[in-house]
């Protein structure tokens, strides 16, 4: 039984060969509803589905000596032995099962399980790439559909509700003088948990270039916040952040409610970008099937080849890594929300 | 004195002797896998032969002993050819021995008498031919349970027996499964779903998947089709099949065609939609037939969801 990671045989089977291009990292869109475990299932069984689809492996024959005694009378005395070509039956593909039975099949950033969006996978010796990327300081882009006039528990408009009120008093500038000044904020908490001494050159050279933040785990900052579209009681915000949960992304629309002196639950939490996978390379539930992901994972592979070292500054979206090249303003491909 | 004859590894003997030097077989005493066994096995040679499973077999507990144990032409030859009598196709053997192994030990007369019973119901024989390759297990059940279950399909959806052997023929699992869950889905859709006797009955009768379908789905379906999508209890009972597919199918169809304010499912009115295109055409007829755009655009839609 393989796993899909060590393969003893030196002769390489057309399925380890498909196996060996499925190697890699790629993203898929998760709908919403679906817990984030199914989607990671469905893609290894697909995966399983293509790659053992291949071609079998013919079964090895050995020669065996077939011993026929002679009844007819007269015939010779001796005994006949006659070579045959027999399949050995214990290779045979029905009786050892499928040449792979399981693919390590590797999770990014989780999504819960309301949320949709952007979900990173990984095959096979692609885990330790995705390893490798989840170690760095990786921002990622969310848009929130939310809505003022309710207050639930779960900060969620599904939840209990816990408070009404009203929000006419609400205007697009008090919406973003409060966005602007949870941003501020927010800078300040980057600034604090770098861990650079704050009054020195290297500090300064750092922030010049918009590389302070913090290393590895941290509480949730968020690098960037506005409001895209407002139209009471809707609105939809977009952020960059790092280290977040989508928990605490509907808590902080929870407290923008609060500020404005209202409350407001959020809708809706879409991932759009996570690292340097966006939108537009997410495969859609309709494309995961083996030839798709195998697809997306070429096209992951050749970028990595092509990428050149730029970084950008912190304010649009940086991501930390070596060789790795960004979209200086991504596009969002949400419809007008509403 | 008798000397006594010592054979010397160097001598010559001749060559009935030498293939009658037997050997002892080179297997395992006690192995995890039919492997081991497969190539000196008769009987498992000729399983592969048909093309039975055995690494699924393998798996579950002691059907791998007992299949080692049986004697091809004692045992498994004569069910075999029962099998064939009755209609099964050769090729549908080793799919009905992978899923219900132990019809290979079940008493020949049994399985005459629930064939018997089943066309004493006046199912055909083609049917019934039918009815076992789709549901091996169909066979290992007694009359009286299969008495029961029939008796039950009758009673409780009040439909007519030639009714009940169209569904049980179309979906022989009916026959095979607890009753329970059957029940509880009857109550679910009476009850939580609202729909009444003659309904069900009828989107039975279209459906029978309705039957064994699960509760939670079936009622997460109902509620988006009821209370989002409004549609009336009429209509879904017009198109049964909507509450066999996928939620998530359903689902982004509509926002698609709402979004696109083509979601329009009265019959009465202008432009409208029948709830079984909407779910059973592929993508891209749906796009181009009933959305009208392209199936890019569909899919770009569904990124924004």
């Amino acid at each position: 039984m393989k796993i899909g990671c060590f393969f003893p045989n030196t002769m390489a089977t057309p399925a380890i060969r498909m196996f060996r291009r499925l190697e890699g990292v790629f993203c898929v869109y998760k709908p919403a509803d679906v817990h984030w475990k199914l989607v990671r299932d469905t893609i290894e069984t697909n995966l399983l589905k293509g790659v053992n689809a291949t071609h079998p492996q013919p079964v090895p024959r050995e020669v065996r000596f077939l011993v026929s005694s002679s009844d007819e009378p007269g015939a010779a005395k001796g005994l006949r032995v006659s070579p045959a070509a027999v399949p050995v039956l214990s290779k045979h593909p029905l009786v050892t099962g499928p040449e792979f039975q399981q693919i390590k099949v590797g999770v990014g950033h989780r999504l819960d399980t309301s949320s949709s969006g952007v979900l990173v996978l990984a095959v096979g010796n692609g885990n330790k790439t995705l390893n490798d990327l989840y170690n760095t300081r990786i921002t990622r882009d969310y848009t929130l559909e939310c809505e003022f006039g309710m207050a639930t528990h779960d900060f969620s408009h599904t939840g209990r509700v816990l408070e009404r009120s009203t929000y006419d008093h609400i205007s697009e500038d008090k919406l973003e003088r409060v966005t602007a000044m949870l941003e501020g904020a927010n800078q300040k908490a980057l600034r604090m948990y770098s861990t650079v001494d704050m009054g020195s050159q290297e500090a300064y050279e750092m922030a010049a270039k918009g590389l302070l933040g913090p290393d590895g785990k941290s509480a949730p900052i968020l690098t960037g916040l506005r409001c895209i579209h407002f139209q009471p009681p809707k609105f939809t915000l977009e952020v960059q952040c790092l280290n977040e949960t989508q928990k605490y992304l509907r808590k902080v629309v929870h407290e923008i409610g609060l500020e404005l002196r209202s409350t407001a639950v959020c809708k809706g939490v879409r991932r759009t970008r996570d690292g340097l996978f966006t939108l537009q390379d997410a495969l859609t539930r309709h494309h995961w099937s083996a030839a798709d992901v195998m697809e997306a994972i070429y096209k992951y592979h050749s970028s990595k080849r092509n990428q050149k070292k730029i970084l950008f500054p912190i304010r649009e979206s940086t991501l930390e890594t070596s060789g790795s090249r960004l979209t200086g303003t991504h596009q969002n491909k949400d419809a007008a929300a509403g | 004195l008798d000397v006594a004859e010592e054979y010397s590894a160097l001598e010559e003997i001749s060559d009935e002797e030498a293939a009658g030097i037997s050997i002892p077989a080179n297997i395992p005493p006690a192995s995890n896998s039919l492997r081991d066994y497969v190539d000196k096995s008769e009987t498992l040679t000729k399983l592969v032969q048909l093309g039975v499973h055995l690494w699924k077999l393998e798996q579950r507990p002691n059907v791998g002993s007992m299949l080692l144990r049986l004697d091809f032409n004692t045992d498994v030859a004569p069910r075999l050819l029962f099998l064939k009598q009755i209609g099964v196709e050769n090729s549908r053997l080793g799919y009905i021995i992978t899923h219900n192994p132990f019809i290979l030990t079940a008493d020949l007369d049994n399985l005459q008498a629930r064939v018997n019973y089943l066309k004493s119901k006046k199912f055909s024989s083609e049917t019934v031919a039918s009815m076992v390759s789709r549901a091996p297990f169909l066979l290992s059940f007694s009359v009286k349970r299969l008495d029961n279950r029939l008796g039950f399909y009758q009673q409780q959806l009040k439909l007519s027996a030639s009714n009940t052997r169209d569904i049980v023929a179309r979906l022989p699992r009916l026959l095979c499964g607890s009753l329970e869950p059957v029940k509880e889905n009857l109550k679910v859709c009476e009850i939580e779903l609202g729909f009444k006797q003659n309904e069900i009955q009828h989107m039975v009768i279209a459906v029978p998947k309705v039957l064994t379908a699960n509760k939670k789905k079936l009622t997460q379906i109902f509620d988006y089709l009821h209370n989002t999508m409004k549609v009336p209890h009429h209509l879904i009972t017009k198109f049964p099949q909507v509450l066999n597919t996928k939620f998530l199918r359903l689902r982004e169809r509509h926002l698609f065609l709402e979004y696109l304010e083509k979601a329009q499912y009265d019959p009465t009115l202008a432009r409208y939609i029948s709830l079984d295109r909407l779910v059973s055409l592929p993508d891209e007829t749906f796009c181009t037939e009933l959305a009208l755009a392209t199936l890019d655009d569909f899919y770009l839609f569904q990124k924004t969801l």
